[in-house]
């Protein structure tokens, strides 16, 4: 897509947010996607002399450095890394020379290519949606310093060649580097067309190039939000109520105005946000403050409360996502039926970098520096509150210290926070809006809590005729402006993906789903891996459940049943192998030994895990080892993968063994790693990664690792000991 | 007024006495590779070194520093030890989103100060405090490994 978005309106911003919704949920929209943005399209950064910008994607310098912009956030997965690989190989670029530098804020050259006219990071769609696209400008920048050889040299382009970022000709013997060609390449036109490699040729995808960031986050150079300082800037912490819902009901703030440093005190939707000049005395002012909140119309439940109602709601019908056949008529007759019911707390993201942003005001228009996630909707969520089009919105697109899904929010509520209090103080002074961890934690836009009921009818043989499959929880969706395209028939897409596209051939299913909550002011928010987070527990838990009633083995017991799903039987059958299924487990001196297993497609990604656990007497257990089978299609740079699949296995053990957000009469009782206690090195298992060879065009990897870990690990714990897990998380269950 | 050695060199910071060494370091002295993560010594993103020891800079007020050797992210590279730790970080490409990468590379070379040739378990003991949300564990014990070796 190559028009840009002028002065978007509220309508038209509605509109474009549909090729986002429609990217995020089904990700069959690779299939729909929007022209590649080609060669052709005018750089972006400012021209240094002797320098070359054949398009959007890549410049090259005088001396030989190619700048790779990056139209995606790199919050760790990877993604510089491969964007840059993508570049480099069809530009036959040294690796050692590639440098990656964050893209601009513009979704009419920076779409995601999958989102329609909206420029964003998220669904694991950064390698997915720019495979080509990135080549095409790789090529076509080679292309050009080809011809510009061939005109130096007077040779024949054919008889040119480019390797390790050196033109040369071989019958002559002449060479040139990139750098020497740069401003002769940049007078010549952007050709129309160019080839792309024959996959055969590839010398950098599927070789895992280092990671272009890795000596930046080991020096302390990289910078973050957290470490932007401007001159004049004010640090602002904000008091939040104590509740979701609560308002300011009246403010005392001489103590806190009296504490040195402190500029200013300023009331802001989102509660009272303190100014001084650094965090350490903002901070310290904001424990002056006296703050009276007015808990009216805020939400006093507790998350028991909304178990309990879930549980109710859970009996009913609710809106119907999937219907094959007739389940609960098959339910009804059946000589056995499965029942089961798998509840889910709420889950923090908790990033290692607390969210923060940087934000100034001035007549042109406002610059924001961030970790930033959702280019188009925070442009226009910004452009509103301060009655400017969205393209006077600069965004520095900064290192992410992680987000998981946190900093692409779509309400932009943090940063309309900063923008809010940049606006209380006139714009006099750039702000960077600080949370502390507390903040962090207690902020909401969770991964939503959810309650599935599953019942399951097997025939004689103890094969399923049947699968009925209730959820009931929160949108993530409704309420943001992405409702009216995602939400379908009282289907939020996110909250039953993994589940009503269940693989297994059953020739009765339905999947249905309640949304309470109008009233429930907790926000949600996606989570990585979305959906999958919960569906993909429920389904391979129970399907674990139905094997061990039919006595089958679980691994030949799916194997049976997805004979129609090559992808997902081939990375359940490579994972078994590698983990040597077919043999039973060693035993050990300290504990009985279990091993389960779990497959689940996510985001056009397919993954197999096998867990093998230790259960000592006292129903305390360890980890030992994880092995994974990932089909991604093409394997970009394969020891990224191998390190989001790692990444994934301890992001999903964490909430498996201790993640819970819990509520009581509306206050989050979690605040710090203390009482929210995420992975820590010690209780990190042993992976192994094994990626499928494949041709099919790459996938996302930044989520898939994610969804198969609990199930696998609650698979395990019960061929150890028996004790079927339905309520995540673990935490002492085993003990009781 | 606190002065001490950083990186190297001698400096001083006029702030308050009580103000945690983590934010002299960030905002009065502008070295902003020793990471805020959780203010309480629960995450390890802030750990410096503390006259060779391992501390958490979010919860140590400046005046500990007073006439110390403070080694930040930024000076352990002029060390022997935490030269071999950040290559061999960068050899196995432990980081991902890297925010608490400096607190781990500064726990892992104080580990490696005081033992030479760690086990599994010495390395979990020791890197225990230091949590990394996008679980570079498996990583992070093998480049402890790397560096050992490389050290020995």
């Amino acid at each position: 897509m190559n028009s840009r978005i002028h002065n978007v309106s509220r309508r038209d911003f509605l509109k474009s947010g549909a090729g986002l919704t429609l990217a995020l949920v089904l990700p069959a929209a690779q299939a729909a996607q929007p022209g590649v943005a080609g060669p052709g399209i005018a750089g972006s950064g400012p021209q240094a002399a002797g320098s070359f910008s054949p398009n959007a994607f890549v410049r090259i310098g005088s001396d030989g450095t190619v700048t790779v912009l990056s139209k995606h956030l790199e919050m760790g997965q990877g993604t510089y890394t491969g964007l840059a690989t993508l570049v480099a190989e069809e530009l036959d670029a040294d690796w050692k020379k590639v440098v990656v530098e964050g893209a601009p804020a513009d979704a009419g050259r920076y779409n995601n290519l999958f989102w329609g006219p909206a420029q964003g990071t998220g669904g694991s769609t950064a390698i997915a949606n720019s495979f080509e696209q990135l080549r095409q400008a790789g090529a076509a920048a080679r292309a050009m310093l080809v011809q510009a050889a061939a005109e130096r040299w007077k040779v024949p382009t054919a008889e040119i060649q480019v390797a390790n970022g050196v033109v040369s000709h071989a019958r002559s013997g002449r060479k040139a580097g990139f750098g020497e060609l740069a401003e002769a390449a940049g007078r010549l036109p952007v050709p129309e067309k160019v080839a792309l490699k024959d996959p055969k040729d590839f010398k950098l995808i599927g070789r895992s190039a280092p990671r272009k960031d890795s000596v930046a986050k080991t020096t302390g150079q990289a910078q973050f939000t957290q470490d932007v300082k401007l001159p004049g800037m004010l640090v602002a912490v904000v008091a939040h109520p104590p509740r979701f819902g609560s308002t300011v009901r009246s403010v005392d703030d001489k103590a806190a105005r009296a504490v040195p440093g402190v500029a200013d005190v300023v009331r802001i939707p989102t509660g009272v946000a303190v100014l001084a000049d650094s965090y350490w005395t903002a901070k310290k002012a904001r424990e002056a403050l006296q703050v009276e909140w007015d808990d009216s119309q805020a939400w006093r439940g507790s998350s028991e409360q909304l178990f309990a109602d879930y549980r109710k709601l859970a009996a009913t019908s609710g809106a119907v996502a999937r219907r094959d056949g007739d389940a609960s008529g098959e339910l009804g007759k059946a000589a056995k039926v499965l029942e089961a019911e798998y509840d889910f707390p709420y889950l923090a993201h908790a990033a290692m970098e607390p969210i923060n942003c940087v934000m100034r005001l001035s007549a042109e228009g406002c610059e924001v520096w961030n970790g930033e996630q959702f280019q188009t909707v925070d442009q226009a969520n910004i452009a509103q509150l301060f009655g400017l089009k969205p393209e006077q919105v600069t965004l520095h697109m900064l290192y992410a210290g992680g987000s998981f899904g946190r900093r692409a929010n779509p309400l932009s509520d943090y940063l309309l926070e900063t923008a809010h209090i940049v606006k209380a103080i006139d714009g006099r002074a750039p702000v960077k809006l600080v949370w502390s961890r507390e903040d962090d934690m207690r902020a909401g836009f969770y991964r939503p809590l959810y309650l599935h009921r599953l019942r399951a009818a097997l025939d004689g043989q103890g094969k399923p005729l049947a699968w009925e499959q209730r959820i009931v929880g929160q949108s993530i969706i409704k309420g943001s402006p992405f409702e009216p395209m995602m939400i379908k028939d009282g289907v939020d897409a996110t909250s039953v993906e993994g589940a009503a596209n269940l693989p297994y051939a059953i020739p009765n299913l339905l999947v249905d789903l309640h949304t309470p909550g109008a009233e429930l002011k907790v926000p949600v928010q996606w989570w990585r891996s979305v959906g999958s987070t919960h569906t993909g527990f429920a389904t391979e838990v129970f399907m674990d459940e139905l094997a061990v009633a039919a006595k089958a083995d679980p691994v030949a017991y799916r194997m049976e049943l997805l004979a129609a799903h090559p992808r997902h039987a081939g990375v359940l059958k490579l994972a078994a192998d590698k983990a040597g299924w077919a043999k039973p487990l060693p035993a050990a001196k300290d504990g009985k030994r279990g091993r389960g297993v779990a497959v689940h497609e996510s985001f056009n990604s397919y993954v197999a895990q096998v867990v093998e656990v230790t259960v000592a007497a006292d129903g305390s257990f360890k980890v030992d080892r994880v092995v994974c089978a990932v089909d991604c299609g093409i394997a970009v740079n394969p020891d990224v993968i191998r390190a989001q699949m790692e990444g994934g296995i301890g992001y999903g053990l964490a909430a498996a063994l201790t993640g819970a957000i819990t509520l009581k009469d509306g206050q989050v009782e979690q605040s710090n790693f203390h009482d929210y206690p995420v992975l820590r090195i010690n209780e990190m298992p042993k992976v192994e990664v094994h990626i499928m060879p494949s041709a099919e065009k790459p996938t996302g990897v930044g989520e898939p690792g994610v969804p198969p870990l609990a199930p696998a690990l609650v698979n395990a714990l019960y061929a150890a000991t028996g004790k079927r897990i339905r309520a995540l998380p673990i935490g002492e269950q085993l003990k009781a | 007024m606190t002065r001490f050695t950083l990186n190297g060199k001698q400096v001083s910071s006029e702030l308050p006495d009580d103000t945690p060494l983590l934010w002299a370091l960030r905002d009065d002295l502008n070295l902003t590779g020793t990471k805020f993560g959780c203010g309480m010594g629960l995450c390890g993103a802030c750990t410096v070194h503390l006259n060779g020891t391992p501390i958490r800079s979010c919860s140590t007020p400046l005046s500990a520093a007073a006439g110390a050797r403070i080694t930040t992210i930024e000076g352990v590279g002029m060390e022997r030890a935490g030269k071999a730790v950040q290559a061999a970080w960068q050899k196995l490409d432990v980081v991902q989103c890297g925010y608490c990468q400096s607190g781990q590379i500064m726990s892992a070379t104080a580990l490696l100060a005081g033992n030479p040739k760690p086990t599994d378990a010495d390395i979990d003991a020791a890197m225990s405090g230091n949590i990394c949300r996008c679980a570079t564990y498996v990583r992070i014990r093998a480049a402890i490994h790397e560096a050992a070796k490389a050290l020995a």
